[in-house]
């Protein structure tokens, strides 16, 4: 049951170390040139905390699969707006009307 | 009557009626802890979707502008972005330590640690104010005293756009969150707030941490982008 887990306060304390740590790695890869692979980093750092968090502090990972369902469910309608409106504007210029 | 009976009797009455915190239509207290989570999580996917419209909008022009988006984040100050990272980050902390304060019935914790988590949101909201005052003076708010350089002068103003609306839809959130922890310090401070029911400081939790993670996500987008060059 969900409803008795108490996590351990050394978990939180875990998190929030992991949490700050990220926040100083984001920083410091910021001011590092590489490229396109910048937003990459910076997205896969936010994505990592985002996930600890949701999975921890918001006690998810001991929760039920209703809500599991639930949260999955919010990240797959985000891909929805975020995978089809991309596939519209990226792909606009790959069609030459009249030419070759 | 017999004993059985008598002590059937007895929880029943706890249920329908002792326990404040029970609604009738519960079965048991766990049972209502779990409606309540899924019905925030049901409340921040549509928020998930609010926020994720404008992480999509500024998405899309910052492939189109690449270059004056990376000239107008530079713009921005760099320490009060990550200070604010951190109190946020800080103060999510405290609120996951006041729910297990909570769940262990340790009222003093609890409200304490409620307290901490407002005065870091305030922390927040302060900082935020000060760069939306630097902003201003700087000429960074859209309009007709906007000012930049004439390369980009038209597409830093969307970044900038995007830059108050998204900073600034958030910064309600933190400002209905310290409207929601100010309740929660009251029901706390009542002792409405018990180790069996919990539920409302569980749920606001979930809220505080949401407005978090957005956070997380525009701290990097917004504060970040361009800074090696």
């Amino acid at each position: 049951m969900m409803s008795e887990h108490i996590l351990p306060k050394r978990l939180y304390y875990t998190v929030f170390g992991l949490l700050m740590l990220c926040t100083y790695l984001t920083v410091q890869a910021a001011f590092i040139d590489l490229g396109v692979l910048n937003t990459v980093v910076a997205l896969a750092i936010a994505v990592f905390k985002a996930t600890i968090v949701v999975l921890f502090f918001m006690h998810v990972k001991y929760s039920t699969r209703l809500t599991w369902a639930v949260v999955l469910g919010s990240i797959f309608w985000l891909g929805i707006l975020i995978v089809l409106t991309l596939s519209d504007y990226l792909t606009r210029r790959w069609l030459t009307y009249g030419g070759a | 009557m017999s004993p059985d009976g008598a002590a059937q009797a007895s929880h029943i009455g706890e249920v329908s009626g002792h326990h404040s915190g029970l609604a009738h239509q519960f079965d048991s207290l766990a049972q209502q802890r779990e409606a309540a989570t899924l019905g925030m999580w049901c409340f921040l996917v549509t928020e998930v979707l609010f926020f994720g419209g404008l992480f999509l909008t500024y998405a899309l022009y910052r492939g189109w502008y690449s270059g004056a988006f990376t000239a107008a984040s530079r713009e921005l100050l760099i320490w009060p972005g990550t200070i604010n990272t951190v109190v946020l980050i800080t103060s999510s902390l405290t609120m996951a330590l006041a729910v297990h304060a909570a769940q262990t019935g340790d009222r003093r914790s609890l409200i304490l640690f409620l307290a901490v988590t407002m005065l870091l949101g305030s922390v927040f909201l302060g900082i935020k104010g000060f760069e939306y005052y630097e902003g201003f003076l700087e000429g960074h708010f859209p309009g007709p005293r906007f000012q930049f350089e004439a390369e980009h002068f038209r597409e830093a103003q969307i970044f900038f756009s995007l830059y108050y609306l998204m900073t600034g839809l958030h910064a309600i959130h933190m400002i209905i969150g310290l409207g929601v922890m100010a309740v929660m310090v009251w029901m706390s401070w009542r002792g409405t707030i018990t180790a069996e029911y919990y539920n409302p400081i569980e749920v606001s939790g979930l809220y505080w941490h949401f407005v978090d993670i957005v956070w997380i996500f525009l701290f990097p987008l917004l504060y970040l982008i361009g800074r090696h060059a």
